[in-house]
């Protein structure tokens, strides 16, 4: 289909003292903010910087703010989001910038290792495989936020990460939470050590932006609740010590 | 600070906030009540003056803020201002103590002076 109409794009450029540049870009039907990137680079600027793999929502490759807001790319509509045909596209917040729209998340995911974020189990390949019922509270507990594909949407959005750079953040605090109730999870409570305190649940101040913007739908404040509940009374009862 | 003693902090808050949110709805109810009469201090000394359940309430109400604002501002200093450490505890807990004392007088004040 023809389409003359054109869409005002400014795509951040540089690193952290770089500048908005504008781009004019053919309006399509369907199109998603990560095309308008790829259209950008393919065929204006070359040497724009940014990131993505997947295209199809799985790989969390390709979040960025768009137009003040974090959002996967890929499946965002550039109908659901443009404001009078223009599109302001940034690198995510609270990450450094490598250049362009590509953050360097590196400290994101070493957040997922300081909340202990890796299953430890007991069971070897040569025992029978744990009967986990799939309607047990703690199961389901567990399912509420285990499909999370780590695009650190949640981790620019949140303001307690931009106060304290050392708070662990929703993403990692999730993924702990869905090893607290795992019943096959043997780190239990080395991990309640982990997350508890200032830098970890306890700092979560219950902004709810984590889960009002979590593209996959999860609610990362439910979790870091029950890990601040669950915490706290481990404390008491000198469990953390 | 270890995470443990963070931990219970945030827990003594939590639970003071619990306690304060009661009693702020006894105290407007209370004054509500009260102000169906008229208003002086006469009146309120009489009715509170050696009156022990309300001299219970308010220290309650005294020490569940003097819990609950310290560990608060704690917050406010160390993602504002990046203040934290062994010189703001310091200084929380003399502003605890200093609630705890001016709270209490009060207290004692409508309930023996």
């Amino acid at each position: 289909m023809l389409n003359t109409e054109t869409l005002k794009v400014s795509i951040w450029r540089g690193q952290a003292d770089g500048q908005f540049v504008s781009y004019d870009v053919p309006r399509l039907d369907s199109q998603t903010v990560l095309d308008v990137v790829t259209y950008v680079q393919r065929t204006i600027d070359p040497g724009l910087s940014y990131r993505f793999s997947c295209r199809v929502g799985m790989c969390g490759s390709c979040a960025m703010t768009v137009n003040g807001v974090a959002r996967w790319t890929c499946r965002t509509h550039v109908s659901k989001v443009a404001v009078n045909g223009a599109l302001e596209l940034a690198p995510l917040s609270n990450l450094p910038v490598v250049k362009d729209l590509a953050t360097d998340m590196s400290t994101f995911f070493d957040k997922w290792a300081g909340a202990k974020g890796q299953f430890r189990g007991e069971r070897t390949r040569h025992q029978n495989f744990a009967n986990v019922s799939p309607s047990s509270p703690a199961r389901k507990a567990a399912d509420a936020g285990i499909e999370c594909i780590g695009c650190a949407v949640c981790y620019a959005s949140c303001d307690t990460v931009t106060w304290r750079p050392d708070y662990l953040g929703p993403a990692a605090l999730n993924r702990a939470w869905t090893l607290v109730n795992d019943e096959r999870d043997v780190a239990g409570r080395e991990r309640l050590q982990a997350v508890a305190g200032d830098a970890g649940c306890h700092a979560c101040h219950t902004h709810t932006s984590c889960s009002e913007r979590c593209p996959k739908g999860i609610a990362p404040t439910l979790g870091i609740s029950g890990l601040k509940r669950i915490t706290a009374r481990a404390a008491i009862r000198g469990e953390l010590d | 600070m270890s995470a443990a003693t963070q931990a219970k902090l945030w827990y003594a808050q939590r639970i003071s906030a619990m306690v304060l949110a009661l009693c702020v709805v006894v105290h407007i109810v209370t004054i509500l009540y009260a102000v169906r009469g008229g208003l002086t201090g006469a009146e309120i000394l009489g009715r509170t003056r050696g009156n022990f359940t309300f001299a219970a309430f308010y220290a309650l109400f005294v020490l569940s803020a003097a819990i609950h604002a310290p560990i608060g501002l704690a917050r406010i200093a160390e993602e504002w201002l990046q203040w934290r450490g062994r010189s703001l505890n310091v200084l929380l807990s003399l502003f605890a103590a200093a609630l705890v004392f001016a709270g209490l007088s009060a207290v004692w004040g409508l309930y023996g002076g």
